[in-house]
C-alpha cells in the first residue's frame, strides 16, 4: 500500500500520466467531434497509424517538426474524408466503413514505410519534440516537472480541449454540429447542409486523431514501429462514451486512463515478481471497461448517431 | 388587412412513377388570410406544400410569391433555401427540432454565420422576444427542446419560421398532437399573427377546426382541386362529401346492453422508461358488447396500457383478468391464447414483418395452430388459401398474397392486421390508434369492423388521440393522463378536453 502511495505522490508518475494521456486526448476529441455530428468513426485506429507514419516520415525526409505535424493532420483528414464520403452521402454502414478505413490506412502506412525503407535493421530515428523548458515555471516544485516539462504537442492537446469546448458551446458552428447529430432534419429545414456539416466534422475530427498518432512518433518516441498504436484508437472510442461527448470530461477520461497505465508500469517493477506482467498490462483496459459500464448506462447518445440521412427523405 | 394576393400556384402537377400526386392545381392566397387545405390522406396536400417549399420539383406549373413590397415574383422551383428567403415558412407534422440544444439555438440555427467566433445571442433573444410579444407564441428559450412539451415544441417551430421573416406560413396538421385547449390557443395565436399581415395555409382533415378557424377552404381529392369556398358558406356535410367524393357512411351505433366483463385490470402499475409507458395503479373493466374509448394527449401512458393488455409489459402490481380468468404470466403469446386480438399503434414495425409475405403475416400470431402447421412444418396450401380468403373478405389490395407485406400501402397493411385479428373472433380487441394516418374510407372501415365485433360480443379497448373518433365509436370514455385513468362523466368534448389537459373537470 505504501508503494502505491509513494508512486501517486511522485512527480514522474503524474508527468507520465499526462504524457500517456496526450495521444488519447487528441483521439477522444476527434472521435467526439465525429460522433457529435452523428457519425461513428472506427477508422480511428488506422488514422492513428497514418498520423504516426506520415508525421515521422515527413520529418525524416527533411521537413520541420511542425511541418510533420501538418502532414500528419492532412493525411488524417484525407482518410477522414474518405470515411465521410462513404458514410454520409453514400450512407454506408458506419461500422463497416470505419473498420475498412482502419485496415486500409494501417496497411497503406506499413506498405509506404516498407517501400521507402526496404531493408533497415533498426528503425531510423528523428530528432523529436523536446520538453518545453519554460524559465521559472519549469523550476516550480512538483508542478514544474509535471506540467512544464511536457512537449509542445501535449500543450497543443490541452489547448485543443479548450478550443473544442469553445466551438461546441459558444459558436453557431458547434450548435449546428450538435443539431445535425441529434436531428439532421432540423438542420436541413433551416437551410444548412447536413452533408457539409457531417463531412466537415469527420474530416476535422480525423485530422485530430492523426495528431494523436503523430505524438507517438514525434514526441513519445523518435521512430516508427509496426504495431505501435496498439489499440489506443479503440480506447478513445470507449473514452468518448465515458466523456458523454463533452470535451472537459474527455480530458478527464484520458488523464484517468493515462494514470492507470502509468501506475501499472510502476507496480510491475514494484511487485512484478508476485503477479504475472500481463495482469498489469490488462489493468487499464479492465478498469476502463468498468468505468464505461458505469458511465454508459446513463450515456446520452447523440440521437442520430449511426443513422444515415438522405436529402428529400423524411 | 388588404386583399392583395401573396401567393399564386399556377397549374402545379407532380407525379411519382405512375401515381399522380397533384394534377394541375391552381390556388391563390391573400394577405392576412387563413386558408385551410383539406383532403384525405394521399389526396396530395403534403406534396403540394412540398413543391411550394422547394422539397419537390413540380413536373409542370409555376409558383409566384409576393416580395416585401407586395409585387408577385416567380419563385425558382425546387430550392428550399430560396423559398425560405422568399418568406415561405413550413411547420412540418413531424417537428424538425434538435432536442439537445435550446429553443433559442433551434430558432437561430442557420441564420447566423457558422464560422463567426462570437454569437450575438442577445440581439437574437431580443428579436425573438419581440416576435413572442406580437404572436403570443410562448416557449422557454433556454431549456433544451427535449424537455419541452409538445405544444411548446410546436410554438418553437412556428417561431423558427417567423424569425426567418416568413410572410406565408404553412402548417401541416398542426393540431394532431395537441389537446383541444392547446389547439384553441394555437388558433388564437394564428389569428393574432394574421392580423399582423401573416398569411397561413393549414393542412388538416379535422372538419370541426377547419370550419371554426379558417377564412377559406380548398379541398383536394386524388391530386385534383375539387372545391374552393369561403368558410362562411361551407358546412360539414358538403365538405366531407367533397373530400371523399360521396356521402360519408354513417356509423350505425345502436346501444347494446354490456355483457360480462372480458377484461379486468385491478391496481395495475407499470413503471416504464418514460411517462408514455408508465401506469400507476390502474383499474379498468371492459365488458362484452362494449367499446371503451381511451382518450388522452399523446404520451400519457397509452403505450403502457397497450403494452400491458398485449402482454408486452409485465405489471409490477395488480391483477389482469381476461374473460374472468386471471393471467399469471402475461406474455404476448399467453394474451393471444386468452383471446386478445391486437391492433398495434405502429403498424409498420409492430403489426407486420415487412420482409415476410402477406400470407405469412396473416397467420404469424397463430403459428401453433394445427391449421397453420403440422408437426412443426408449415402447411403452405392452407396458409395460402386462408390468405386468399381473408384478402377478399377484408379487401386487402396490393401485389398479391405472396408479395412482401412491406409493399402494401398503410391502409392495406391495416386491413391485413384487421383480417388477422377479426377472423379469429377474439373476445377482447385492443385497438391502439387504429385509424392514424388512414384516409377517411379506410378509417370508416376500421370503425365498421370494431362496431361489428362489438355486436358479436367482443369487448374493445380503443386508444386514440383523435377525440372525434372516440366520441363517434365508444360506449364509454376513460381519460388517460400521467398514467392514471379517469372515467369521463359524459360525452361532452369540452369537459373531456379539460380532463385530458389535467384540469379539474
Amino acid at each position: 500500500m505504501m508503494d502505491i502511495l509513494n508512486i501517486l505522490l511522485s512527480e514522474s508518475f503524474w508527468a507520465a500520466s499526462l504524457r500517456i494521456a496526450t495521444p488519447l486526448i487528441f483521439g477522444v476529441l476527434g472521435a467526439l467531434i465525429c460522433e457529435r455530428a452523428g457519425v461513428l468513426n472506427l477508422g480511428i485506429e488506422g488514422i492513428f497509424v497514418v498520423g504516426a507514419m506520415c508525421g515521422w516520415m515527413a520529418v525524416w525526409l527533411g521537413a520541420g517538426l511542425w511541418g510533420g505535424v501538418l502532414v500528419a493532420a492532412l493525411a488524417g483528414a484525407f482518410f477522414g474524408l474518405l470515411h465521410a464520403i462513404l458514410t454520409v452521402p453514400l450512407g454506408l454502414s458506419q461500422h463497416v466503413s470505419g473498420l475498412g478505413i482502419t485496415l486500409f490506412a494501417t496497411s497503406v502506412s506499413y506498405f509506404t514505410y516498407r517501400t521507402a525503407l526496404p531493408n533497415v535493421s533498426s528503425p531510423p530515428r528523428i530528432e523529436p519534440f523536446q520538453p518545453l523548458d519554460l524559465p521559472i515555471l519549469s523550476d516550480l516544485p512538483f508542478l514544474g516537472s509535471v506540467l512544464f516539462q511536457q512537449t509542445a504537442l501535449t500543450w497543443l492537446a490541452l489547448l485543443l480541449v479548450a478550443v473544442v469546448w469553445y466551438v461546441m458551446n459558444r459558436t453557431a458552428l458547434g450548435v449546428a454540429i450538435k443539431a445535425v447529430g441529434d436531428n439532421p432534419d432540423s438542420v436541413d429545414a433551416q437551410g444548412l447542409s447536413v452533408y457539409a456539416l457531417r463531412m466537415g466534422a469527420i474530416t476535422v475530427g480525423s485530422a485530430l486523431m492523426a495528431l494523436g498518432g503523430a505524438f507517438l512518433t514525434m514526441s513519445a518516441f523518435d521512430a516508427f514501429f509496426f504495431g505501435m498504436v496498439n489499440g489506443r484508437g479503440w480506447v478513445c472510442i470507449a473514452l468518448v462514451i465515458f466523456a458523454s461527448w463533452r470535451p472537459g470530461k474527455a480530458l478527464l477520461g484520458a488523464l484517468l486512463f493515462g494514470a492507470f497505465d502509468a501506475l501499472q508500469v510502476r507496480l510491475q517493477t514494484e511487485i512484478g515478481a508476485l503477479v504475472p506482467g500481463q495482469v498489469f498490462l490488462m489493468a487499464p483496459y479492465i478498469l476502463s471497461i468498468i468505468a464505461l459500464v458505469i458511465a454508459a448506462r446513463s450515456a446520452d447518445y447523440p440521437r442520430a448517431l449511426l443513422t444515415p440521412w438522405f436529402k428529400g427523405q423524411r | 388587412m388588404t386583399d392583395s394576393i401573396v401567393l399564386k400556384l399556377n397549374g402545379l402537377s407532380k407525379r411519382f412513377g405512375s401515381v399522380v400526386a397533384n394534377d394541375d392545381v391552381s390556388l391563390t392566397l391573400n394577405r392576412g388570410e387563413v386558408l385551410a387545405l383539406l383532403g384525405e390522406n394521399g389526396a396530395g396536400k403534403t406534396t403540394l406544400m412540398n413543391m411550394l417549399f422547394g422539397h419537390y420539383l413540380p413536373d409542370a406549373g409555376t409558383i409566384e410569391v409576393a416580395d416585401e413590397t407586395g409585387v408577385l415574383q416567380p419563385l425558382p422551383l425546387g430550392q428550399p433555401q430560396v423559398a425560405l428567403g422568399a418568406g415561405v415558412g413550413m411547420v412540418h407534422q413531424h417537428f424538425t427540432l434538435a432536442e439537445n440544444i435550446s429553443a433559442l439555438d433551434n430558432i437561430t440555427l442557420g441564420s447566423e454565420p457558422l464560422f463567426a467566433l462570437r454569437r450575438n445571442r442577445r440581439e437574437a433573444r431580443k428579436k425573438i422576444e419581440a416576435i413572442i410579444a406580437q404572436s403570443g407564441l410562448n416557449a422557454p428559450l433556454d431549456t433544451p427542446v427535449g424537455r419541452l412539451s409538445v405544444g411548446e415544441r410546436q410554438r418553437v417551430e412556428i417561431l423558427k419560421a417567423l424569425y426567418r421573416r416568413a410572410r406565408i406560413l404553412v402548417l401541416d396538421e398542426p393540431t394532431a398532437v395537441l389537446t383541444p385547449q392547446e389547439a384553441d390557443t394555437l388558433f388564437e395565436n394564428i389569428r393574432m399573427m394574421t392580423n399582423e399581415g401573416l398569411s397561413v395555409i393549414f393542412i388538416s382533415h379535422k372538419l370541426r377546426e377547419v370550419l371554426a378557424f379558417s377564412d377559406r377552404i380548398a379541398v383536394l381529392r386524388h391530386g385534383h382541386l375539387v372545391g374552393e369556398m369561403a368558410t362562411s358558406e361551407a358546412d360539414e356535410t358538403s365538405i366531407a362529401r367533397m373530400m371523399v367524393g360521396a356521402e360519408t357512411p354513417e356509423l350505425a351505433s345502436t346501444r347494446i346492453a354490456p355483457g360480462s366483463p372480458v377484461l379486468t385490470l385491478s391496481g395495475v402499475s407499470v413503471s416504464g422508461r418514460s411517462k408514455r409507458d408508465t401506469l400507476s395503479a390502474v383499474d379498468l373493466t371492459v365488458h362484452a358488447h362494449e367499446i371503451l374509448g381511451i382518450a388522452g394527449v399523446s404520451g400519457n401512458g397509452q403505450s403502457g396500457l397497450a403494452n400491458v393488455i398485449s402482454g408486452l409489459a409485465q405489471a409490477e402490481q395488480g391483477l389482469i383478468r381476461v374473460n374472468e380468468v386471471e393471467i399469471d404470466a402475461p406474455t404476448p403469446a399467453a394474451m393471444v391464447r386468452a383471446g386478445v386480438g391486437r391492433i398495434p399503434e405502429d403498424r409498420h414495425h409492430e403489426g407486420i414483418v415487412g420482409a415476410m409475405s402477406v400470407a405469412e403475416n396473416m397467420v404469424i400470431e397463430y403459428l401453433d395452430d394445427p391449421g397453420v402447421q403440422s408437426r412443426g412444418l408449415l402447411r403452405h396450401e392452407a396458409i395460402q388459401s386462408n390468405a386468399e380468403r381473408l384478402a377478399k373478405a377484408y379487401d386487402v389490395r396490393g401485389p398479391g398474397v405472396d408479395a412482401p407485406a412491406r409493399l402494401l400501402s398503410g391502409g392495406n397493411i391495416q386491413k391485413l392486421i384487421l383480417a388477422r385479428v377479426f377472423d379469429r373472433a377474439p373476445r377482447l380487441i385492443l385497438a391502439n390508434q387504429p385509424t392514424r394516418g388512414l384516409d377517411m374510407g379506410a378509417a370508416a372501415e376500421v370503425g365498421r369492423r370494431l362496431l361489428e365485433a362489438r355486436e358479436r360480443g367482443a369487448g374493445v379497448v380503443l386508444i386514440s388521440e383523435d377525440l372525434d373518433e372516440i366520441l363517434g365509436l365508444a360506449d364509454r370514455i376513460v381519460v388517460i393522463r400521467d398514467g392514471e385513468l379517469h372515467e369521463a362523466p359524459g360525452r361532452d368534448r369540452e369537459q373531456i378536453g379539460l380532463m385530458m389537459a389535467g384540469e379539474p373537470a
